[in-house]
């Protein structure tokens, strides 16, 4: 229990634990003391004096060490000089003053230096609005400034900092809260400041520039329009925006986010999506989110999108009403019955799913789960839980020194970001970071201990760490053990027994919090997919011959040429879409669907926590929502089920599967306190990040505890003349969420294979060379952390690899 | 590349500070760095950076602090003349002004044959011997104090004719 | 007297080890190591009542006093950074008598259980460095560094770690993070160095002039030390002594010699015989002192200087006459204090800006009452706000320039600028 400590700030007492920091201290009672520099998730560092106020402590005898009384209350001596709020911890008896004359002087008298060569921009600043030195200038400055216009110091006011992030020097203040975050929190420093003095400024020297995946988090701490996204500048004024609230859909994380919309002239009077801010809450992503999430929601929005029904007429697809479309649908699907199969995948909602599910139950056929990662069926029975719902919840912030995360085949950095960022974060609170691999990946430098295996030996490596050693006691001997497991270099199979072996080391701590398995998927609700019982197949081709098929939410055609033959050869095929996807277009008929972003729906994450997502724009064209399409089908077919609402759907399907019960909208909207206070008019605090008013978001229980499958996998190592490809996950793919954002289209690259430096001299190529894997053509990019004989190909880069294979490489 | 060109002094750089402290020869490694060109080039940050497990942002952000590293190309001799306080009190102004004009350049340029940049610093600790400069060039600094314009002139004659200070 | 600290001015050959150990060189350590036990050198060195000798004036042995015994391992680092105008004392005594420094710094080590020492020299003492290694060397020779010296358990190193031209790197602070590698900006205090210092270990940092000291309190004894100097500032003192002067340089005196005895039996006088106008005792940090007879007549010592609304600081007097307008000097040093300001504070980043533009148009003709008002008013704005004393003294002369010397700031000004 901490030691409490009990003072006064204004004339308001208050106890808290000792350590807390005078600034923090006053936040609880609500007096809002003016910082910078400072910001909640950052060590203090009394740079901008902004917080200055007059402590008074009691004050002690230097010869006896007693407190000087003055009646019956301890004498208080001021120092001479005022103290900075943020740096100085409270003690018993202090008093602090943040309004006296003399703290509202200095307050003044800072803002006043600050604003010296301040430009004045705010009629052209992208930050007005929601601006910290707007806003304390217009409470604590004085509306003059003595200083000369002519005199200011001039900067570049138009600096790339990489290509998604603007700098203007010249409104920089010198807070260093970017620098700070890229140290800290990002634990990627790129940024730093050069030269000293009043030409102090930011740069940034890494290849490209301000390499980091987190860089556009410093746009939202920055407390002056300095640092701005490539993405929203110039775009609107905060002001002019409504908020939506909504959850990342690019990764299992399910960073909460809130999309800012404008009905504007510039887009034919259209309401757009003009930026994607990050939303609070504390046990996903804190205050964060990734640039992936924060720049490629674009897609929603593209030219591209389906509007309306195709039905295949004369060998072509033309547009036809719902009523025509959904009666073509039901009749194939009737005459099919058990031969109709549904082929979806975490993209959807939950309450998509769960309609798809009893669809395929309804009609007998196989609901099957396109994915190459397996193993999700452990993650509901042997998943992290925490079976009172909000405000706990298991989640990374409370783990530290008793918990031991183990992560298995899985390169977080590029698989979910934003886990990279809590993982590291729990190491530096003392937890035990495992991180097995086959090659070195970004998290390993925070990791206490690495374990290098050879691909194929993941499941025998994760069997072989409860041996008694160093590591193996890590694992049995911890008070809480989570394990990540991921698709480095894995496919269907790889993965499921990766998973298999992963549960045998969590099955004894089921239900208890803080441990569990965690499945890294590769989309936003595979997790969900699992809960509601959708399966991958090993052989999909075979599955799909000669069937009626329902293609929700996944193109096949588009990443394979095998399945796009089986499919171009199947009875019937439907594709319910956003984009006419190589799968729609040899589909019989086509379905318009609302992108997320157009309706109500619910996502799992990873961590099987259940979040809501807000509709931010109106649907589009003949668009309907995935459940509300599924469900009217299921009528033709004289299937009831729910499709009037999103809310309703969760009803029925937290009323039918064990581990949602419990859960409604109204749970999933419920919030409470959480620390840092962000998002209020105190922005100079927090930074720009959301408050969260919208929801906080339900944890699953767990499953029934089900048997372990053994699980046999074919793994043929290569011979001498030939190479092993094995597949990796890259964060910036040609995924169509990133390729239709233009900003990080050019992140996505060549088509690359990743060969270790010997590698490449056995096979004569350089850098930048070409070479042929199984016929497809990729340009060389070399890394010394790839294993040798290995070559590493990215998924999703315009080859079909989705499990470890053995491939000849040649030379172009 | 700095470790291969000057291995004996990059180990007794190491050397001097806790092995898991390899930051701390950031700046001894970057006056090594300036040895061939007078300043540190981009290549050499990458190198140190690499050397030290850092970045090459906080490597350059060294460089960007202090005023004895160069991140541009200057004269090969650098003649650095104190024009604070103590120095300024007994004629460094003048004696700065005057030099300049025998040069022909101002302050903070470089002789047209690239050999002497005159610069005006801050006190060098050398204000009872006024007017006084300092020469920093690839290897090192050295004072020049209790001089005049001839003297001066003289000198940069000599280090034209030889390439090597008197 | 025999100098005790710029003894090459009475031995000239003092910096070669033979004539040094002649002279009873490194006795101090060997007694103190083989005889002494940590403690009770610290004991020594507080008794002796010698204070900081680089600007604050801090009692050298109760900072030694405050490292943990329970934090390992300790540092000693000596502040060679010697950037202050007006000041050039450390590098006489590092160029000419480097061995009694170099002792000092050992006998600083094995009081506070370093086992490691470094010496931070400003940049442009390259070849003051060049020297110290050299005198360093000879020491490992001579079995005064390395392991278990006079057959204890005490091992010693000494290391010199060159700057790059940063004068803020003075503050001991702001050393720490060079040495470490960073760049030299002043750490929110406390944690004081003696705590989390070099490394996040504790750490003594100390100036070069009072390390010199620390031998001869070795020797000679605490009461010794005591009897020289004044009540409150024990010891000797190098005055740094520039400007108007006839003979300016390095005096090693007395404290409480005056500053008459030491500008005109010394320095020598004014040049020119012109009467003296106003004296900087502190170097650039300095409040101005009006060169009265009063003034000229007080003691050289913390307290006394006190009482002329001064502070001796490091002793680095730089004596200006009538030729002279405070005007003038004050541009000198806003134009310094703007040039070295580090920049992490709000205060003195934006402050010392906005002095050095308020001085340069009240120079360059627009001397109204309204410009000096604020140039007083700004530099009161940056009193008391900020991160390191850097801030605060830039305030100094400023501010007391105008109070004291009016004159020198209307446009019809008393004195001009020298060239």
């Amino acid at each position: 229990m901490a030691k409490m400590v009990s003072l006064t700030i204004d004339g308001q007492p208050i106890t808290v634990p000792a350590g807390t920091l005078v600034v923090n201290a006053a936040k609880q009672i609500g007096i809002d003391i003016p910082v910078f520099c400072y910001h909640p998730k950052m060590e203090p560092v009394g740079m901008c004096r902004q917080c200055l106020v007059e402590v008074g402590r009691p004050m002690i005898d230097r010869a006896t060490g007693q407190v000087v009384m003055e009646g019956d209350k301890p004498k208080i001596s001021f120092g001479p000089k005022l103290e900075t709020a943020c740096t100085t911890p409270v003690s018993e008896g202090m008093l602090v003053l943040s309004q006296s004359d003399k703290a509202k002087a200095s307050q003044k008298e800072i803002l006043e230096f600050l604003l010296t060569s301040h430009p004045l921009d705010c009629p052209v600043c992208d930050k007005g609005g929601e601006c910290p030195l707007q806003n304390l200038t217009m409470e604590h400055a004085s509306p003059q400034s003595r200083f000369l216009f002519d005199e200011k110091h001039h900067a570049e006011k138009h600096v790339p900092l990489g290509d998604l992030i603007w700098l203007d020097r010249e409104r920089c203040i010198q807070c260093a809260r970017c620098i700070r975050f890229q140290d800290e929190i990002a634990g990627e420093p790129v940024l730093a400041f050069y030269q000293r003095g009043r030409n102090t400024d930011i740069i940034t020297n890494s290849e490209p520039g301000f390499d980091s995946v987190f860089s556009g988090n410093t746009t939202d701490i920055c407390p002056v329009g300095a640092l701005t996204t490539a993405d929203f500048r110039f775009g609107a004024r905060p002001w002019e925006m409504k908020a939506a609230a909504s959850i990342c859909a690019q990764c299992p994380v399910g960073c909460n986010l809130t999309f800012n919309t404008r009905r504007e002239a510039k887009s034919g009077g259209k309401v757009v999506i003009k930026r994607v801010m990050p939303r609070q809450n504390e046990a996903v992503n804190e205050i964060w989110m990734c640039d992936k999430g924060r720049f490629a929601y674009h897609f929603t929005e593209n030219a591209n999108r389906l509007a309306e029904p195709l039905v295949r007429k004369n060998g072509k697809l033309a547009a036809a009403s719902w009523t025509e479309s959904l009666l073509a649908v039901s009749k194939a699907f009737s005459a099919a019955k058990k031969n109709s199969v549904i082929l979806t995948s975490g993209r959807l909602s939950n309450e998509d799913l769960f309609n798809l599910k009893q669809l395929a139950d309804g009609l007998g056929g196989e609901a099957l789960l396109y994915t190459h990662m397996g193993g999700g069926e452990l993650t509901t029975s042997f998943g992290i839980s925490y079976p009172q719902g909000i405000p706990a919840g298991t989640n990374f912030s409370g783990m530290g020194k008793e918990t031991t995360i183990l992560v298995v085949a899985s390169d977080l950095y590029n698989e979910a970001p934003l886990w990279f960022l809590r993982l590291k974060q729990a190491a530096e609170r003392g937890a035990t970071l495992i991180i097995a691999n086959a090659r070195e990946t970004k998290l390993e430098c925070y990791s206490k201990f690495a374990i290098r295996y050879s691909y194929g030996d993941e499941a025998e490596t994760v069997s072989g760490l409860t041996k008694k050693n160093k590591i193996g006691e890590a694992i049995t001997g911890a008070e809480n053990l989570v394990v990540l497991y991921g698709t480095d270099g894995l496919g269907l199979d790889g993965s499921a027994a990766v998973a298999a072996a992963c549960a045998e080391l969590v099955k004894g701590r089921l239900g208890k919090p803080k441990n569990g398995l965690i499945g890294v998927w590769p989309r936003a609700n595979d997790q969900g997919a699992w809960e509601l019982g959708f399966q991958p197949v090993d052989n999909l081709a075979r599955l799909l011959k000669g069937k009626t098929v329902y293609v929700v939410a996944a193109d096949p055609a588009g990443d394979d040429p095998k399945l796009e033959a089986v499919l171009k050869g199947a009875k019937f095929v439907v594709v319910q879409e956003l984009f006419l996807t190589e799968t729609a277009k040899l589909a019989e008929v086509v379905l318009p669907a609302q992108a997320y972003t157009e309706r109500e729906g619910s996502f799992t994450s990873g961590e099987r926590r259940v979040q809501r997502f807000y509709p931010a724009l109106p649907p589009r064209g003949e668009t309907r929502a995935d459940f509300a399409i599924i469900a009217a089908i299921a009528k033709e077919l004289g299937l009831e089920l729910e499709g009037r609402s999103a809310s309703l759907v969760m009803d029925k399907l937290a009323a039918s599967v064990k581990t949602f019960a419990g859960i409604t909208y109204r749970k999933l909207a419920e919030t409470n306190e959480q620390w840092p206070i962000v998002g209020r008019h105190d922005l100079y605090y927090g930074g720009t990040t959301y408050e969260n008013k919208q929801g906080l978001g339900v944890q699953l229980a767990l499953n029934a505890p089900a048997p372990i499958p053994s699980i046999s996998v074919e793994f043929h190592r290569p011979d001498e003349d030939h190479w092993l490809a094995v597949p990796v996950t890259r964060l910036y793919d040609r995924g169509i969420t990133v390729s239709t954002s233009e900003l990080l289209r050019a992140h996505i690259g060549e088509a690359t294979v990743l060969l270790h430096p010997e590698t490449a001299k056995k096979l004569g190529v350089a850098a930048g060379g070409q070479v042929n894997v199984n016929g497809f053509r990729a340009e060389v990019r070399l890394d010394a952390t790839v294993p040798a004989s290995v070559a590493l190909l990215p998924r999703s880069m315009g080859f079909p690899i989705n499990a470890p294979a053995v491939a000849e490489l040649k030379k172009a | 590349m700095l470790a291969e060109k000057y291995p004996e002094e990059v180990k007794k750089i190491f050397a001097k500070y806790p092995p898991e402290q390899k930051r701390s020869a950031v700046m001894p490694l970057l006056y090594l760095a300036q040895r061939d060109e007078g300043f540190v080039t981009k290549a050499a940050l990458e190198d140190i950076a690499q050397m030290l497990d850092i970045t090459s942002t906080d490597v350059a952000e060294i460089v960007g602090f202090y005023t004895l590293y160069h991140d541009e190309k200057a004269g090969k001799y650098r003649m650095q003349v104190c024009t604070d306080l103590p120095c300024a009190l007994r004629g460094a102004d003048k004696f700065l002004e005057e030099l300049c004009g025998n040069l022909g350049v101002k302050v903070g340029e470089t002789t047209p044959d690239g050999m002497v940049t005159v610069e005006a610093v801050m006190c060098l600790a050398g204000c009872d011997k006024a007017p006084m400069f300092q020469i920093q060039s690839p290897d090192g600094i050295a004072y020049h104090e209790n001089m005049t314009v001839d003297k001066t002139m003289e000198l940069v004659a000599a280090l034209r004719k030889s390439g090597k200070e008197v | 007297m025999a100098h005790l600290l710029l003894r090459h001015r009475d031995i000239p050959d003092i910096g070669k080890m033979d004539v040094y150990k002649k002279n009873g060189g490194f006795e101090a350590f060997k007694k103190a190591v083989t005889r002494m036990k940590p403690q009770e050198v610290t004991e020594a060195v507080k008794a002796s009542g010698l204070r900081g000798r680089g600007g604050a004036g801090f009692p050298t042995g109760v900072k030694w006093g405050f490292i943990p015994k329970d934090i390992w391992p300790h540092y000693v680092v000596a502040n060679a950074d010697e950037s202050e105008p007006g000041t050039f004392k450390d590098r006489e005594i590092m160029e000419s008598n480097p061995f009694q420094f170099l002792e000092g710094v050992a006998i600083a080590a094995y009081a506070t259980g370093a086992n490691a020492a470094y010496i931070y020299l400003r940049g442009e003492f390259w070849p003051v460095a060049a020297i110290l290694d050299e005198k360093i060397a000879d020491m490992e020779k001579a079995g005064f560094l390395g392991d278990k010296l006079f057959g204890t358990d005490f091992s010693l190193r000494i290391y010199t770690h060159l700057g790059a031209g940063a004068y803020i790197c003075g503050e001991e602070t702001a050393l720490l993070e060079s040495i470490e590698g960073k760049r030299g900006l002043p750490r929110i205090r406390p944690p004081f160095p003696a705590i989390y210092g070099l490394y996040g270990k504790p750490t003594v940092v100390n100036n070069v002039e009072t390390l010199t000291n620390v031998p001869l309190i070795i020797e000679k004894g605490s009461d010794w030390y005591k009897s020289l100097g004044t009540a409150d500032s024990a010891g000797v003192k190098i005055f740094s002594l520039s400007g108007r002067v006839n003979q300016p340089g390095n005096y090693e005196l007395p404290f409480g010699t005056t500053f008459r005895e030491l500008i005109y039996n010394y320095g020598g006088g004014i040049i020119d015989g012109r009467p003296i106008k106003a004296i900087m005792a502190a170097g650039a940090s300095s409040t101005m002192i009006v060169a009265d007879d009063n003034a000229l007549d007080t003691p050289m010592d913390y307290a006394s200087v006190r009482t002329l609304g001064a502070d001796l600081g490091s002793a680095s007097v730089i004596v200006i006459d009538d030729t002279i307008s405070l005007e003038w000097v004050i541009s000198k040093t806003l134009h310094f204090f703007k040039h070295e300001s580090c920049g992490k504070c709000t205060p003195c980043r934006e402050g010392t800006y906005w002095l050095l533009h308020l001085i340069e148009r009240i120079e360059h003709g627009e001397a109204t009452k309204e410009n000096v008002e604020l140039l007083h008013t700004v530099a009161k704005q940056i009193q008391n706000k900020c991160l390191c004393p850097l801030g605060e003294f830039s305030t100094m002369a400023v501010t007391t320039a105008i109070e004291r010397f009016p004159a020198d700031f209307k446009p019809s000004r008393a004195g001009g600028k020298h060239g």
